[in-house]
């Protein structure tokens, strides 16, 4: 399915490469830039806070991945397994209100 | 032929048929959602191209692929192909995996293309790695306005992705299984799990919403903001490539949604009284669901206004995360606490749950948006009047 669907996508980027018309000059090949000429750069340097959101999304990312297999087998395992959940929350809760309190998702 | 040959054939060729359909529908599903925008603004949306303007799809897809397809000097050569490819493999891979019918039930064959035991992980994951071909396309577009709003655009995605994939813990807990059709079959037997999961249903279509970049969430395309996010240097197939995956993913959202909390391809039973077995149509009713659920998303379009960022981000991870671990534990402990087969109090949970969470939401927000640390003092007093200069 993915090859399929990644042919398809190859398929119409080469029939618009054929396809279209050519004819490429210099400002059109320009970046947008309302109309100014770009200034250089355009590969800067930008707010740390994605870099911190990602962090934190993989930190959390890998705590859902944790919670998959127990959420699946719940009903096998029954009440120890909920304690067990609490208390794994109750540990990433720890850090969460850390990152809050010390503002890392505050974005202005 | 060996019999394994002719399966893989079959699968291809289910494959195919899906993903032209996919693309049907994206068509299509322009050309409505313009038509009941318009509806909606009380005017006629386009409707001089073909009868009800039903060619105006094909036409926008031929001109898109007539149109000149040049790449900007500062992008980058490789990636800048590669992203819109990426975008669209990825969305229209992940509609797969979801169940149309009983086995067997299109024209002997199986109504889905693949069906593997960690479905709902598998379709999780692939919506998910639509971020790539954003990111990517932003990036590689080599100038500043597409980097901005392709990290915006990423930055949003990854945050919502946690609250839906905790979201649907608690459904996990119930059904025990992450398999699609497992998941449409104790629905079959025990219910909607939208009675169950009420408030895992309100923060998985919240997060749905900003997953797949609609209103409210649309800012990485806020035209009047960043430009047009990642999609600025674009043009021609590449940038319709873009839209396609954006709308397809809302497709594949749509069906998840109706596949995880309203029964998938099950009809209510209710219905088989008067038609005996109309429950079971393959098809029938998951496209039924799919077209509420994409109205929905239209109609949440023309009416809510977008959230400011800081406001997305906030929402995202002060609210939607910590209501979706509280969900979770409190249906673990329900399930582990209550007695076997008594159901209805996770329905008054639930609700309760809601209920919270549209009440509170407006006082956390003003407690947790009040920002301590960062050192930030009083707002500026707002202007009396009109200001002076125009603007």
């Amino acid at each position: 399915m993915l090859l399929i669907a990644g042919g398809i996508g190859v398929l119409a980027v080469v029939v618009s490469m054929i396809l279209g018309p050519k004819k490429p000059s210099r400002t059109k090949l320009m970046a947008y830039e309302s109309g100014n000429d770009p200034l250089p750069g355009g590969k800067e340097r930008f707010p740390v806070h994605f870099y911190l959101v990602a962090m934190l999304f993989i930190v959390f990312d890998i705590e859902t991945a944790f919670f998959y297999p127990i959420a699946v087998a719940f009903g096998k395992l029954g009440v120890f397994a909920f304690w067990e959940t609490v208390t794994f929350v109750a540990l990433l809760l720890v850090g969460y209100v850390y990152i809050v309190r010390k503002g890392v998702l505050e974005w202005d | 032929m060996p019999y394994w040959l002719a399966d893989l054939l079959w699968v291809v060729v289910k494959g195919v048929a899906l993903a032209f359909a996919l693309l049907t529908t994206f068509a299509y599903m322009t050309l409505v959602e313009r038509r009941l925008l318009a509806r909606m603004q009380i005017r006629h949306g386009p409707n001089r191209v073909g009868p009800l303007g039903l060619l105006q799809p094909a036409a926008d897809a031929i001109k898109s692929i007539f149109k000149e397809d040049f790449r900007v000097t500062a992008a980058d050569k490789v990636v800048y192909t590669l992203a819109p490819i990426v975008a669209i493999a990825c969305a229209l891979t992940a509609f797969g995996a979801i169940p149309a019918g009983p086995a067997n039930s299109f024209f002997g064959l199986n109504p889905w293309v693949y069906d593997l035991d960690i479905g709902l992980l598998a379709v999780l994951a692939l919506t998910s790695m639509g971020v790539y071909g954003i990111f990517l396309g932003g990036w590689a577009s080599g100038s500043k306005y597409p980097l901005l709003g392709g990290l915006r655009s990423s930055a949003q995605m990854i945050s919502y992705e946690l609250g839906m994939g905790l979201s649907v813990l608690g459904l996990l807990m119930l059904v025990g299984s992450t398999r699609l059709r497992d998941i449409v079959d104790w629905q079959g037997a025990n219910g909607w799990l939208i009675l169950f999961q009420l408030t895992g249903f309100a923060l998985f279509i919240i997060s749905s919403f900003a997953e797949v970049n609609r209103t409210p969430f649309d800012l990485p395309e806020a035209e009047q903001e960043l430009v047009a996010g990642y999609l600025t240097e674009f043009n021609a197939i590449k940038w319709a490539l873009f839209q396609m995956a954006e709308y397809v993913n809302m497709i594949t959202a749509s069906a998840i949604m109706s596949t995880l909390f309203f029964g998938g391809w099950r009809g209510p039973q209710f219905l088989d009284a008067i038609i005996p077995g109309i429950s079971a149509w393959p098809f029938v009713w998951l496209i039924l669901k799919i077209a509420a659920f994409l109205f929905l998303f239209i109609w949440v379009r023309a009416t809510l206004p977008r959230l400011r960022y800081d406001q997305l981000m906030r929402f995202g991870w002060k609210l939607l995360l910590p209501a979706a671990l509280l969900n979770t534990v409190v249906t673990a402990g329900y399930v582990a606490y209550a007695r076997e087969g008594l159901r209805w109090p996770l329905f008054v949970i639930g609700a309760l749950g809601l209920a919270a969470l549209v009440v509170g939401s407006d006082r956390i927000r003003v407690l947790v948006n009040s920002p301590r640390t960062t050192g930030v003092t009083e707002l500026a007093p707002p202007p009396s009047g009109r200001p002076l200069g125009g603007d």
